[in-house]
This record gives C-alpha cells, structure tokens and sequence, in this order.
C-alpha cells in the first residue's frame, strides 16, 4: 500500500534531524524497536516540525514455520508514530501433521505509540514512551479451535530508552524496558485470551544494544508472553541481533530468534531478516 | 591558646579536605585527541564539513571563521581536560537570536563525528568528547 504510494506520488524527502540509528528497526509489529520488542524511540529521524516515514519487510525462518511481515510507519516531530503492519505465519509441516483447515495464519496490527517525556540521548531523563496497538487476527478458525476467545483486541505497552554515552568499554549502549498489557496468543496469531486465562497480563520486555559506531550496533533482547491456552505451551521470546545502518534511508537487522514452543512444535529457533526503507 | 591551636587545626583539616575533594586535573581526553593540534585539526575539518552541509552553512556564512575556529578550539580544549582558557562567549550569548533547532545541532555533531572519522580518533575517544558537549545542548538550541 505505502510501496505504491511511493511510486505514484512525487515523494518529497522528509527532513531527517536526527542522529543516525536513533529511529531504531521495524519491530515485527510495524513500532519502531528492536526486533520483536517495541523500544521508546520513535520511527524515523524527524525532530521538531518534520515528518517521517519508512517501509519494512521482515522475514523469520524457523525449523517448522516461517513468520513474513511487511508493515510502515509514520512519524511527526518526534513526537507520535502511526504504524502498520501485516503478519504472515505459515504453518508448515503442522498442516499435515494435524490435518489443519488452513496452512496459513494472518493478522493486522495497527499501533500507535507518543513520547511522553524525555529523549533517548539529551535532556535529564530517558525517553518514555506509550503505546497503544490494535490487532486483528483474519483466520480464526484454528485459533476459536485451539481455545481462543476473541479475533481482535487492543494492547498497550509502557517502554523506556536511553543511550548511555561510552557506558561500556568507552561504546555507547542503548537500553530499552517496558512492560505490556496484552492477553494475545503468539503476539495475536493465535487470537486474543483463551480457555486457561482470558484477562489481560502485565508482560516485561527489554533489550540492551551495544553501538560500534553510529551505524554498527549489536544486542539482545527479551519479550516475556502469556500462556492463555492450555492446547500448548507459549514460550517468552528472546534474540541476539546485529543492527546495520549504513545511512538514513536504510536498515538491515540479522538475528537469531529463540521463539521455543509455539503451537505443540517445540524448539523453534531460528534466523531473523528485517529490511527497512526511511524516507 | 589551646583553643586557637585547635581551631587551626580544624581550619587546616578542612582545607586538606577541601583539597582532596579536587581531583588532578584528567588530561587523558585532550592528549587521546591530539592535544592542541589535533583538537585544531578535529574543528577545521568539522568547519569544512559545514561548510558543505546545506542544512546549516547559513549560521556559519556570515562569521569570522577564524574567530569560530579559534574559540571552539579553546572550548573543546578545556572540555578535554586541556591546559587552555575559553575565551569566548557563553554558548548561551553566542548563540542568541540565531533560533538553532535541534536538527541543526544533530548536523553539527555528524559534522564532528565525520572529522574525528577523518582524523581516525577512535570511537570511545569520540564518545568521550560528546558526551562533555552533549549536556550543553540546552544551550545553544532554541535561543
């Protein structure tokens, strides 16, 4: 959707004030982050009066499924960010194995996300920023089977950065904490509450990424998740990742993902590859 | 007697005190980036940088630049612990009326950054140096 407006409509080059790494990566659900956890930078270089954009596409690679999602973001005055992002989960050799109706599930997640106070690197306190998302599962029969309540739901998330200037033998590292208020089964794939808890938990999240140089980083990050359905355990999600920015316009983001238990399939670990495009 | 005795040595105390509260001064930053020189060398090449950045050559088009040289030699100097005097303005006077955004500021640190590259100042040293003049943002935007 935003690939054909771009190609359509004559795209004026945003303004990009600030420094270089700090609009993040594309999180699998389309805020500006880490990899799979949200962070309290905000999508984009813009500062004050000027906006951004970007486009991403990620790609996640496990022994029995692989996740696809392309997504954009856009942002105002470093100040609120509007995202998107749609969500591929192909189901793999469980189709067989369980007989399943569908190969494939999907899911859109619309999230907004405002800075409350502070910045990632200047000022007194860190950044502080809230967040809010959206999500709607589109193929709710497996999940309605294995125990889910509801196809769509809303969640919101508290997080914190800063940048910590020559904190580790003289590099600067950026550390992210937040915590999440979510009842969603594998982010959402597997829908909203289930048989074994239907609320809303109070999930934490963090990563911490050590910078080379401006345009080098690597890290590691932690998304804790509920276990709402009793058909199958739901693992806490971890990665270790490595962050290139080779300039404002693009991103690119390896990782090894520990995804564990997802859906009865155990041990699903595996490669991570995010590409972002800012404008 | 006993009593002024004592009181000097209580004055003396706290003198000693007073004393071991300064540390030495730490020059390990000014002499990691050059000492005089390559603290001249750093700011010629960032003006030079600037002076190709579209973004804010106007703040720096109508100045004498020998005198903007000069100063912010003597300001990073003294911020790296160096045996030099600032002489300049305040940041805060200096930078009065011209209305720098914090865009323009993050263009004068990628100024510095891409000439302490240039001069191959390692990465930590570099760290160093911004995270003395980050604090200072406060005054030079939005004046």
């Amino acid at each position: 959707m935003g690939g054909a407006v771009g190609m359509n409509a004559p795209w004026v080059e945003a303004d990009q004030g600030r420094l270089i790494a700090t609009g993040g990566a594309s999180s699998i659900e389309g805020a500006a982050g880490g990899g799979i956890i949200p962070w309290a930078v905000l999508a984009n270089y813009d500062e004050k009066g000027e906006w951004g954009a970007n486009l991403f596409g990620t790609h996640v690679n496990l022994p029995d499924y692989t996740l696809d999602v392309a997504g954009m973001a856009a942002s105002y005055g470093n100040r609120v960010e509007v995202s998107y992002a749609h969500q591929r989960f192909d189901l793999g050799s469980l189709v067989h194995k369980l007989s399943l109706p569908e190969d494939n599930l999907t899911q859109d997640i619309f999230g907004v996300k405002v800075r409350l106070f502070g910045d990632l690197i200047y000022d007194q306190l860190p950044q502080v920023s809230l967040g809010v998302q959206y999500k709607h599962q589109n193929d709710f029969l497996i999940p309605r089977l294995v125990g889910a309540k509801r196809d769509a739901d809303v969640e919101g998330y508290l997080t914190a950065s800063r940048l910590f200037m020559g904190a580790v033998f003289g590099y600067n590292v950026v550390v992210n904490g937040g915590v999440r208020y979510s009842r969603a089964n594998e982010t959402g794939l597997l829908g909203f509450g289930g048989d074994r808890r239907d609320t809303r938990s109070v999930l934490k999240e963090g990563s911490v990424a050590l910078l080379f140089n401006p345009r080098w980083a690597v890290g590691v990050e932690y998304r804790e998740k509920p276990d709402n359905l009793s058909f199958a355990g739901e693992s806490d999600w971890a990665d270790a990742f490595v962050g290139w920015f080779p300039n404002k316009h693009v991103s690119v983001v390896l990782a090894y993902a520990r995804l564990g238990e997802i859906a009865t399939l155990d041990n699903q670990n595996g490669t991570y590859l995010s590409v972002q495009g800012s404008f | 007697m006993i009593r002024v005795l004592q009181w000097i040595g209580a004055l003396s105390l706290a003198l000693l005190a007073g004393c071991a509260q300064q540390p030495p001064k730490d020059d390990s930053l000014y002499r990691a980036l050059g000492e005089r020189a390559g603290i001249q060398k750093i700011v010629e090449g960032m003006l030079l940088h600037i002076a190709k950045d579209d973004r804010i050559y106007k703040y720096f088009a109508k100045v004498d630049i020998v005198r903007v040289r000069d100063k912010l030699v003597e300001k990073f100097c003294v911020e790296a612990g160096g045996p030099c005097t600032y002489t300049g303005d305040t940041l805060a006077e200096a930078h009065k009326g011209m209305n720098i955004s914090r865009g323009d500021f993050n263009a004068l640190v990628e100024n510095l950054i891409d000439s302490m590259d240039d001069q191959h100042i390692p990465v930590p040293t570099q760290n160093r140096l911004i995270a003395r003049l980050a604090p200072q943002r406060g005054d030079v935007i939005e004046k």
